[in-house]
C-alpha cells in the first residue's frame, strides 16, 4: 500500500506547534511566558496557511478513506484553527492574571485543535472517536483549570464524568455498528445500509441510536445537556468560549460527515429522531435560558438552543420521496454557514464577557447594568452579538437562520422550521433583557467599581474584528457562501 | 434603468443606514451638529423621494419603476432588488414627510440624543427598504430592521403611564410591542420560505413569485399567515393590543413614526406579498379580513371614546382608522383598495399631527388626563387650530384627505358588501363623536386656571404641524394626483377587480 504521509503535513505542523509551545515554556523566564500566546496563535494560523497551500482543491485519502482530505476537511481545518487562535488571543488577559503555567494552557488548546481537525477529516468511526477523545482530554484539563474555586471543581468533575460516560456510550454504539456491518468506515456503513434497506438489523439501529446519544452529549443537545451550564459557568471564560464555539463546530463537522457519507441511506430511520431531538433542544435551551441570572449560564442555555437550530439542519439533510433518499445540499450548507455565523457572534459575546469580568469581576447579569455608560463599545459589541444570535437582520445570524429554515422547508420539515422560528422569538426575549440592562438600567448607586471600563488594546482589536465579521458577513455573504458551497459539495455530491 | 434613476432608490435606502453608522463613529460629544446632520439627512431623503415623485411615470403601464437589481446570494437566488409602483410611491411620500418631522420634533430630546438619532435613522432606513424592496428576503430583512429599534426607543426615551388605577411601564410596553411584532413576523417567515420551496424557482424575487400562480390549496393556507402576520403590525383586531400601549409609552417623535409610518408597513405587506402573490387566497380570506376590519373600526372607535388618557385616545383611533384600510383591501376592488392606500397615507399624516400636538401638551403640562386638561385654546391657540385640522381630517370632514380616502373605501364597500359599508359609516360617526368631544373638552372647555400660563407650540412644533396640516389640506382639496399614482399601482394587481 502506497501511503502519502506528506498529506498530513498541516497536522504535523499543528502537533509540532503544541510541542514547541510546551518546550519553550521551560526555556523562557517566567515573566515572558505570557507571550507564548503569540507563538501558539501564530503557529495555529501557520498550520492553516500550510493546509491551504497543500490541500487546495484536493481530494485524497489515507488508508482507503480512514482519513479524508477534501474541501470539507480543508474548510474546517482553516475554520477550526482560526477559532482556536482567536481563543488563544482572547485568553491573554485571563492567563496573565490567573494561570501560572501559560505554556501548558496554550499547548492544551493546540492539542485540542489537533483533535478537532481530526474529527472533521476522519472517514471512519474509530479515527473520529480517537480525535474526539484527544479534544475531550484536553478539555477535561482546561475546564478544571480553576482548581481553587468550588464552581471550577464542580465544573471539572461534572464534565469529566459525563464526558467519560458519553464516550463510553459512543464507543458502545460503534462496537454494535461494527458487529452488525463488519466495518467502521463511513463508506462501508453506507453500502451496508443501502444494501439492506428496509430490513436493518436491530443491533445496527441500536448502535446508531447510541452513537447519536453519545454525540448528543458532546454537543449538549437536550436531554443530554445537563452538564453544559455547570461546565460553562465553572470553566475559565476563554475555555467556555472554546467549548461553546470551537468544540461544537468540530462535533458538527464530525456529525455532518458521518450523516452524509455514512448514514444517508438510512435517512428514514433517523430523520424523525433527529428532528425530535432538535425540537426538544430548541425548546428546552431557549426556555430555560430565560430564568438565568449568570451570563455564562445564560449563554450556555442559549448555545443549547443554537445546537437545536443546527440539528434542524441535520434533520433536513435529505428527504425521502417514494422510497428514494434525495440529499438536500442546502441543509449541509446551512449548517456550516450557521456554525460560522454562530462562531463570530458567540466569540464576540464571550470576549465581551471576559472584558467585563476582568474589570468588574463578575459574571452575574446584574454586573451588566449600565454597561452602555461604562463602555459604549462593549455594549455595542454585545448588542450586535446578541442580535446576531437571535437572528436579526444586518447581522450574519439573520442570513444563516434564514438559510437554515429555508433548507428545512426544502426537506419537507416546515413544522420544524416554524417551531425553530418561534424558538427564535423566545430567544429574543432574554437577549433583549440583557440589552435592557446594558442600555436602560443605570449603574447601581452603591456600586463602587470604576465607572469607565477601558478595553485593553488586544481585546479591542479582536472585538472590532468580530464585530466587523458579524456585520460584514450579514451584509456581504457571497464569498463565504461560495466557500461553504465548495465544502458542502465535497460531502454531499449532486446537491 | 440607467443613470441616477437606477440608483435613486438604493441611495434612499442606504442613506439613513450610512447616517446611523456616521453618527456612531461621530467624533466629539457636541449634540447640536449631530442634530443638524440628522435633519440634513432626513431632508436629503425627502429630496430623493420628491425626485421619485416627479420622475414617476404614471401614464406608462410598467408596474414597477426605478428598478435596480443587484445579485446578493446566488445559492438562494436572493437579489438586492429595488423598485416601486404607485402604492409604494405613495408610501415613500408619506415617509418622506414623516421622517424630517420626527427628527424636528425629536429636537427636544436631550438625553443620549446621539443614540436616539442612530436608532431613528435605522428605523427609517428599514421603512424605506421595506417599501422599495422587490425581493422577498430583503423585504423581510428591512421589515425586521424597522421593528427592532422600537424596543430601545420606547424603553429608554418613552414614558410610563400611571394615573388613577391604571399603570403601564414603558419597558413592559416596549417588550410587548417587540414580541408581538416578531411573533407576527414568524408567520410571515413561514409563508416566505414556503413560497420559495413551493415555487421551485430558486428565487426570492417578488416579480417572479408574483407571476407563479401558486396552487389554490397552497394559497389557501399561506395567505392567512401573511394576512395575520402583516396585519399584526397594522393593528388588526384582536392582535392590536400592543399598539395603543406602544404608542402611548413612546416618545412623541417615535409615536409619530410608529403610528404614522410603521403600521403602514403591515398593510403594505398584505398588499405586496399577500394579495399580489396569492390572488385566490386573498379572495378566499377577504371575508375574514373584512369582518376583522369592521371590528377594528367599531371597536377602536368605541374604545377611543372610553379613554381618559389623551394619547390612548389617539392610539385607539389609530386602531379604528387602520380598520378602514383593512376594509378597503378586503373589497378587492380598484376603488376600495385605492381608498385603503390613500387612507394609509392620510392617516399617517393625520396621526403624526395628533401625536405632535399631544406631545406638546404633555411636555408643558406633564399630564395627559382628559379629565384635568380643559380649555387649553386660550393658552395654546395655535395648538388648538392644528388640533382642529387633525380632528376634522380624522372624522372625515370634506376638504381634508381623510374624507376622500374614507369615501373611496365606502364606495368600494357599497359595491361589494353594502352592510359592512353601512357599519363603517357608523364607525365614522362614532369617530366624530369622540373627536369633537375631545376637542370641546380639552381645548374649548372651561378654562382651568392651572393651564393659563401654558406656552403655545414651539417653533419646531409649529413648523411640523404646519407642514402636516398643509399636506392634509392639499391632498383633501386636490387628491387627483395621489389617487392617480395609487390607482396605477392598484390596477396592476391581478386579484383586484374593476
Amino acid at each position: 500500500m502506497n501511503v502519502n504521509f506528506a498529506l498530513l503535513s498541516p497536522e504535523y505542523v499543528l502537533v509540532g506547534v503544541a510541542f514547541v509551545v510546551l518546550t519553550v515554556d521551560f526555556l523562557l523566564p517566567r515573566e515572558h511566558r505570557i507571550h507564548l500566546s503569540w507563538l501558539a496563535a501564530g503557529g495555529l494560523l501557520a498550520s492553516a496557511v500550510v493546509a491551504l497551500v497543500y490541500r487546495w482543491d484536493t481530494f485524497e485519502t489515507l488508508y482507503d478513506g480512514l482519513f479524508i482530505a477534501d474541501d470539507f476537511g480543508l474548510f474546517f481545518f482553516v475554520f477550526l484553527t482560526i477559532l482556536t487562535a482567536v481563543v488563544v488571543l482572547i485568553s491573554h488577559d485571563y492567563v496573565r492574571q490567573h494561570v501560572s503555567q501559560p505554556g501548558e494552557f496554550y499547548a492544551l488548546l493546540v492539542f485540542a485543535a489537533v483533535g478537532m481537525v481530526g474529527m472533521a477529516q476522519a472517514g471512519e468511526l474509530l479515527t473520529a472517536y480517537v480525535s474526539l477523545e484527544l479534544l475531550s482530554f484536553s478539555l477535561y484539563v482546561l475546564v478544571a483549570y480553576r482548581r481553587d474555586d468550588a464552581l471550577g471543581n464542580e465544573a471539572g468533575v461534572k464534565y469529566i464524568i459525563l464526558g467519560a460516560f458519553s464516550s463510553a456510550i459512543l464507543l458502545y454504539g460503534i462496537s454494535m455498528v461494527w458487529g452488525a456491518t463488519g466495518t467502521t468506515y463511513y463508506g462501508g456503513i453506507a453500502e451496508h445500509l443501502a444494501a439492506n434497506e428496509g430490513d436493518l438489523d436491530p443491533t445496527l439501529i441500536l448502535g446508531l441510536a447510541l452513537i447519536l446519544a453519545g454525540l448528543g452529549f458532546k454537543v449538549a443537545a437536550a436531554p443530554f445537556h445537563m452538564w453544559a451550564p455547570d461546565a460553562y459557568q465553572g470553566a475559565p471564560t476563554p475555555v467556555t468560549a472554546f467549548l461553546a464555539v470551537a468544540s461544537k463546530a468540530a462535533a458538527f463537522a464530525l456529525i455532518l460527515r458521518l450523516f452524509t457519507q455514512g448514514l444517508m441511506p438510512a435517512l428514514e430511520e433517523w430523520q424523525v429522531l433527529v428532528a425530535v431531538l432538535a425540537a426538544a433542544t430548541m425548546i428546552i435551551g431557549n426556555l430555560v435560558a430565560i430564568v438565568q441570572s449568570n451570563i455564562k449560564r445564560l449563554l450556555a442555555y442559549s448555545s443549547v438552543g443554537q445546537v437545536g437550530f443546527l440539528l434542524v439542519g441535520i434533520a433536513a439533510l435529505g428527504e425521502v420521496d417514494g422510497g428514494v433518499v434525495i440529499p438536500n445540499g442546502l441543509a449541509s450548507e446551512a449548517v456550516i454557514l450557521h456554525l460560522v455565523g454562530y462562531a463570530f457572534a458567540n466569540l464576540a459575546a464571550f470576549t465581551t464577557v471576559i472584558a467585563v469580568d476582568n474589570h468588574i469581576g463578575t459574571d452575574e447579569l446584574s454586573g451588566y447594568r449600565g454597561l452602555a455608560q461604562r463602555s459604549p463599545f462593549l455594549a455595542l459589541v454585545m448588542t450586535v452579538a446578541l442580535f446576531s444570535l437571535a437572528g436579526l437582520p444586518f447581522f450574519v445570524g439573520f442570513l444563516t437562520k434564514f438559510y437554515l429554515f429555508t433548507a428545512a422547508t426544502e426537506a419537507g420539515l416546515l413544522w420544524l422550521a416554524g417551531l425553530a422560528m418561534a424558538a427564535s422569538v423566545v430567544s429574543l426575549y432574554y437577549y433583549l433583557m440583557i440589552i435592557k440592562r446594558m442600555f436602560i438600567d443605570d449603574v447601581d448607586e452603591s456600586d463602587l467599581l470604576p465607572l469607565r471600563i477601558n478595553v485593553p488594546g488586544l481585546s479591542w482589536v479582536l472585538l472590532a474584528a468580530l464585530l466587523i465579521g458579524t456585520v460584514g458577513l450579514g451584509v456581504y455573504p457571497q464569498p463565504l457562501a461560495d466557500a461553504v458551497g465548495a465544502a458542502s459539495g465535497a460531502i454531499l455530491p449532486g446537491a | 434603468m440607467d443613470g441616477f434613476d437606477g440608483r435613486v432608490l438604493s441611495l434612499l435606502v442606504v442613506l439613513p443606514f450610512a447616517a446611523a453608522v456616521a453618527l456612531i463613529l461621530w467624533p466629539g460629544d457636541e449634540i447640536r451638529p449631530m442634530k443638524w446632520f440628522a435633519a440634513g439627512v432626513a431632508l436629503a431623503t425627502t429630496g430623493l423621494v420628491v425626485w421619485v415623485l416627479l420622475r414617476f411615470d404614471y401614464t406608462d403601464g410598467a408596474q414597477y419603476q426605478f428598478i435596480s437589481e443587484t445579485g446578493w446570494l446566488d445559492q438562494l437566488g436572493i437579489g438586492y432588488d429595488l423598485g416601486v409602483d404607485g402604492i409604494a410611491v405613495a408610501m415613500l411620500a408619506l415617509t418622506g414627510i414623516a421622517f424630517p418631522a420626527a427628527i424636528l420634533i425629536g429636537w427636544n430630546v436631550d438625553a443620549r440624543s446621539k443614540d436616539y438619532l442612530v436608532l431613528l435613522n435605522l428605523l427609517v432606513g428599514g421603512v424605506y427598504g421595506t417599501f422599495a424592496s422587490l425581493d422577498l428576503f430583503f423585504l423581510f430583512f428591512f421589515y425586521e430592521i424597522a421593528v427592532l429599534p422600537m424596543y430601545l426607543l420606547i424603553a429608554y426615551w418613552g414614558s410610563s403611564t400611571s394615573f388613577r388605577d391604571f399603570s403601564r411601564l414603558k419597558e413592559y410596553s416596549a417588550m410587548k410591542l417587540v414580541l408581538f411584532l416578531v411573533a407576527g413576523s414568524v408567520l410571515i417567515w413561514i409563508a416566505i420560505v414556503a413560497m420559495f420551496v413551493e415555487s421551485g424557482l430558486n428565487t426570492f424575487s417578488l416579480i417572479e413569485l408574483q407571476t407563479v400562480g401558486f396552487d389554490e390549496s397552497f394559497q389557501d393556507w399561506t395567505f392567512p399567515l401573511l394576512m395575520i402576520g402583516f396585519g399584526l403590525l397594522g393593528g388588526l383586531w384582536p392582535l392590536h393590543t400592543w399598539s395603543p400601549d406602544g404608542h402611548v409609552s413612546a416618545p412623541t417623535s417615535v409615536s409619530m413614526l410608529h403610528a404614522g409610518v410603521l403600521m403602514k408597513l403591515g398593510a403594505f405587506g398584505i398588499i405586496r406579498v399577500g394579495i399580489q402573490t396569492m390572488p385566490e387566497g386573498a379572495e378566499a380570506w377577504a371575508p375574514l379580513l373584512l369582518g376583522l376590519g369592521a371590528v377594528n373600526v367599531i371597536y377602536g372607535s368605541i374604545a377611543a371614546m372610553a379613554q381618559t388618557d389623551l394619547k390612548y385616545v389617539i392610539g385607539y383611533s389609530s386602531v379604528s382608522h387602520m380598520g378602514y384600510v383593512f376594509l378597503g383591501l378586503a373589497t378587492l376592488q380598484t376603488l376600495g383598495v385605492t381608498g385603503a392606500v390613500l387612507q394609509m397615507f392620510s392617516h399617517g399624516v393625520m396621526t403624526a399631527l395628533m401625536f405632535t400636538l399631544a406631545g406638546a401638551i404633555y411636555q408643558t403640562s406633564h399630564t395627559r388626563d382628559i379629565g384635568i386638561l380643559s380649555g387649553l385654546a386660550k393658552a395654546m391657540p395655535v395648538g388648538a387650530f392644528f388640533f382642529a385640522v387633525a380632528g376634522f381630517a380624522s372624522l372625515g370632514l370634506p376638504g381634508f384627505s381623510g374624507f376622500v380616502a374614507e369615501l373611496l373605501v365606502f364606495l368600494g364597500l357599497f359595491k361589494t358588501y353594502p352592510w359592512i359599508g353601512a357599519l363603517a359609516v357608523v364607525g365614522a360617526g362614532i369617530t366624530a363623536v369622540y373627536t369633537l368631544r375631545l376637542m370641546a373638552k380639552v381645548y374649548f372647555g372651561e378654562t382651568d386656571p392651572r393651564w393659563r400660563g401654558l406656552p403655545d407650540l414651539q417653533l419646531n412644533e409649529k413648523l411640523v404641524a404646519g407642514t402636516l396640516a398643509l399636506t392634509l389640506l392639499v391632498v383633501g382639496l386636490a387628491p387627483f394626483y395621489l389617487i392617480d399614482v395609487i390607482r396605477d399601482g392598484v390596477r396592476h394587481i391581478p386579484a383586484v377587480a374593476g
